[in-house]
């Protein structure tokens, strides 16, 4: 009896240990840094985070967002791995996180960082220029196949997820096109609203503005199924007039990519579980729902382990994908 | 061309309340601030100012950012002309004539010539952006890599053919520069470059570290050497008279204000960019102008030539910015993201969707530009009263301005080893007489001409005639060769005349 009520004192005294833990809270004020350059895709979704912990109190600390894009966001990266354990720093980012030291050589490796929350899945589709003579991305590829590398295609960076899935496209529909590397996804909706290349894999978010104004045309969305119905666009297509790439013979499932966010290694169990809760609470707000359906992203909470388990299945299907490409960095 | 008028005055009705001008007024002072702080500048001043405005109707937060930037780009021009340090790249022509100027005591005159330029250029590209704005954007969507390498040529030839002198030394000064605005990653390749395995320089050579370091740093040992023994203040006329002469004497330079004013235009839209707008103006001045062989030893024409340059761009620059999603400075690309959290979708269609906020936003650059030279203007004794102060006390206090503005770049304790590098190396290269300009235009065009360059080659499929396929990059690129071949000429011609 002695011997239990001794365990039980033990265990009273651990309790507020433990509950002292998981109620960490940040001490100083918090940087989300941003791997990519102010302005983009990832600044906004970093940005909106900002506004809505702001605006709901989520964290009694105040917020810095810093903007450390150089080198493709390599980086942020950097900047937050070499910042070990330190729990008021977290980068915002993408599947660059572990697709970067693939290809290029950067200072950290994809598991020295703590995943700890993905918040939405942005969709990708196949845009094309205006009076383009195809109407469809089937017709799209059944031109492509008769000049092989004549089509120009357009992406953000080489070796990133626009190239990525235009070597998909490729070797799913077995055609071969010309794909030409900008600075952004914006200028490549540029080049396509001028005409001067045929195609590009443009975000939602990156290419609306064109469509509104003629300047461009969503062939299909690389997703299992259509997106979800909204306001018309233009005058006559929403976003759930779009076919999926899969209805029209380009066999590719679905092809999306995370916003998602990390720690530096070595941080305590209270920290991330602190930062996973209020990812969670921020993911539920109406601003995050608004500014999902402003974008025409999926939104999709991941905790921390369905992440880390996500991140290794991608990074394995990326590194094969990489060493048939001949992309691999020694 | 009219079809306009309605809708700006519609625009002024959004823009001018006593709510909004308060922001102008706020938006100028802090941009100001920011601008005189080189470093911070009006990309990162405006990046803090941002999650104020999320609670904000857009036009008024996008009437409270941009007159921060316009303030910035006011307050750049200042340390420019004092202390040889440019707050913005797109100052740094505006240090060519202004800081000869301070130097020899006339910090008034100089200050008040560049805020009327300024005051001036601005105006100019926002009359222009009220007529052409239909048609401009139409003539932005033709640049394809093909016109976009082209026009980047030009602003090189501009510039360097007609600078003096050895051209030699200029080659190595351009090339130096190439090379470092090859560091890290590479778009048409995906690689890393000319990192030697430091992860440090993963990210690339940032812009203003190289400015603050060959400007600021290596003109403060160039100050200390010459002076040794005799630290005296520069003494400068203070009285707001001086200022009102130097003002009343702007309309004698009609000519470099409309050339530079139609440059900056040009390359607000095309879009190359304020910076580049500066060098090219400054360089086609001093072939042009009458007054051209003076250029660089402290006169006014020199300075109006780059500031009006600088602000016509930089207005300009907000057309692209707004139809095309195009930005053509760091600030601009700052303002894009924050349309987007506004809930406004910059694109072909905005103008036709949201009348009140483009045409709010266009009145406002008249407003707000008259508050920046207004404010500006009665600054001048202040700021100029600033070099009275003895160097001993200035000195210490710029390296320490120099630093934290390194240091707020990239929260990054490289970035001032950095800039001491770069210190010593803008101060040999001045005792050498090597010229630093070249270096810094190659810094900010190098990386966007290789990769337009790049790019035209594989949609051209290697064919370098892909450049006069069109009469339009034909004509630019052709008129740019001439540019670079025109030294030649002239050492020949002169040689032929001789032997005759």
């Amino acid at each position: 009896m002695r011997k239990i009520i001794a365990v039980l004192i033990f265990a009273a005294m651990l309790l507020p240990i433990a509950a002292i833990a998981a109620d960490w809270q940040p001490a100083r004020p918090v940087e989300f840094v941003v791997a990519s350059g102010a302005g983009g895709g990832t600044d906004i979704f970093a940005r909106t985070v900002q506004s809505i912990v702001l605006k709901h109190k989520l964290m009694a600390q105040p917020i810095v967002v810093l903007n450390k894009g150089g080198g493709s966001g390599a980086e942020g990266f950097v900047y937050v791995k070499s910042a070990t354990a330190d729990p008021h720093k977290l980068v915002f980012g993408t599947n660059n996180e572990w697709m970067l030291p693939l290809v290029a050589k950067v200072g950290w490796k994809y598991d020295e960082l703590t995943p700890v929350a993905a918040m939405a899945f942005d969709e990708f589709l196949l845009w094309t220029r205006p009076n383009a003579p195809w109407k469809s991305a089937s017709e799209y590829v059944a031109d492509a196949k008769k000049r092989p590398g004549d089509m120009r295609m357009g992406g953000s960076q080489s070796k990133d997820t626009d190239e990525v899935l235009t070597r998909m496209i490729e070797k799913a529909s077995g055609i071969k096109v010309m794909y030409v590397p900008f600075k952004s996804g914006g200028e490549a909706a540029v080049q396509l609203a001028g005409g001067h290349i045929d195609s590009n894999t443009n975000n939602p978010a990156e290419n609306i503005g064109q469509w509104k104004g003629g300047q461009g045309t969503p062939l299909c969305v690389f997703s299992k199924t259509r997106l979800p119905a909204g306001p018309k666009v233009t005058a006559t297509m929403g976003w759930s007039d779009i076919p999926t790439c899969k209805e029209q013979g380009i066999p590719i499932e679905e092809y999306k990519m995370p916003r998602d966010v990390f720690l530096p290694g070595g941080v305590a169990e209270g920290v991330l579980a602190f930062y996973a809760q209020m990812f969670k609470k921020v993911s539920e707000t109406p601003e995050w729902a608004e500014y999902i359906a402003k974008t025409s992203q999926s939104s999709q909470y991941m905790a921390p382990a369905d992440l880390k388990a996500f991140i290794k299945a991608d990074e394995e299907r990326g590194r094969k994908l990489f060493e048939e490409q001949g992309w691999l960095v020694k | 061309m009219f079809e306009n008028l309605p809708l700006l005055m519609n625009g002024f009705a959004i823009a001018v309340s006593p709510y909004n001008i308060m922001l102008m007024i706020v938006g100028v002072f802090l941009g100001i601030l920011v601008g005189v702080l080189p470093g911070l500048g009006a990309p990162n001043g405006v990046t803090l100012l941002m999650p104020l405005t999320f609670g904000m109707n857009p036009v008024s937060a996008i009437i409270l950012l941009t007159s921060m930037y316009w303030g910035a780009l006011y307050g750049g021009s200042t340390t420019s002309i004092l202390f040889n340090i440019p707050g913005e790249p797109s100052s740094v022509a505006t240090t060519f004539d202004g800081y000869p100027m301070a130097k020899a005591g006339r910090a008034t005159e100089a200050l008040t010539t560049a805020f009327m330029s300024s005051g001036f250029g601005a105006l100019f590209g926002v009359v222009m952006v009220t007529i052409l704005s239909s048609w401009a954007t139409g003539f932005a969507l033709k640049f394809s890599p093909v016109e976009y390498f082209s026009v980047f040529m030009l602003a090189f030839g501009s510039f360097v053919a007609f600078g003096g002198g050895s051209p030699i030394k200029t080659v190595v000064s351009l090339g130096l520069g190439l090379a470092w605005a090859g560091i890290g990653m590479d778009t048409v390749s995906g690689s890393m470059r000319l990192t030697y395995g430091f992860t440090e320089l993963s990210r690339g050579i940032n812009l203003l570290v190289v400015v603050i370091g060959l400007y600021g740093i290596a003109e403060l040992c160039q100050t200390m050497q010459e002076s040794v023994g005799s630290m005296e203040p520069v003494a400068s006329k203070l009285s707001p008279r001086e200022v009102f002469r130097a003002a009343l004497a702007m309309p004698r330079y009609w000519i470099a204000l409309l050339r530079s004013a139609c440059i900056g235009l040009w390359m607000g839209i095309t879009p190359g960019g304020p910076t580049a707008a500066t060098f090219m103006s400054y360089g086609v001045g001093r072939r042009f102008s009458k007054a051209g062989a003076r250029f660089g030893t402290g006169h006014p024409e020199g300075l109006v030539s780059s500031e009006v340059a600088d602000q016509a761009a930089g207005s300009a620059a907000m057309l692209p910015m707004l139809a095309l999603g195009l930005p053509s400075s760091a600030t601009a690309a700052v303002l894009l993201g924050g349309l987007m959290i506004w809930g406004v979708t910059p694109g072909p269609t905005l103008f036709a969707e949201r009348p009140d906020f483009v045409w709010g936003l266009i009145a406002s650059m008249y407003v707000s530009n008259l508050v920046c030279v207004i404010m500006a203007l009665t600054t001048v004794p202040l700021f100029a009263a600033v070099l009275r102060v003895p160097f001993s006390i200035t000195g210490p206090l710029i390296v320490i301005v120099c630093l934290v503005g390194a240091w707020t770049v990239g929260s990054n304790m490289t970035d001032i080893w950095m800039v001491l590098a770069f210190g010593a190396i803008g101060y040999f290269m001045s005792r050498l007489h090597y010229p630093v300009a070249p270096l810094v235009l190659a810094m900010v065009l190098g990386d966007r001409t290789e990769d337009a360059f790049r790019q035209s080659m594989i949609l051209a499929k290697g064919s370098i005639w892909v450049f006069w396929s069109n009469p339009l990059a034909g004509t630019i690129i052709t008129v740019a060769l001439l540019c670079f071949a025109l030294p030649g000429f002239t050492a020949l011609w002169r040689l032929a005349s001789r032997r005759r």
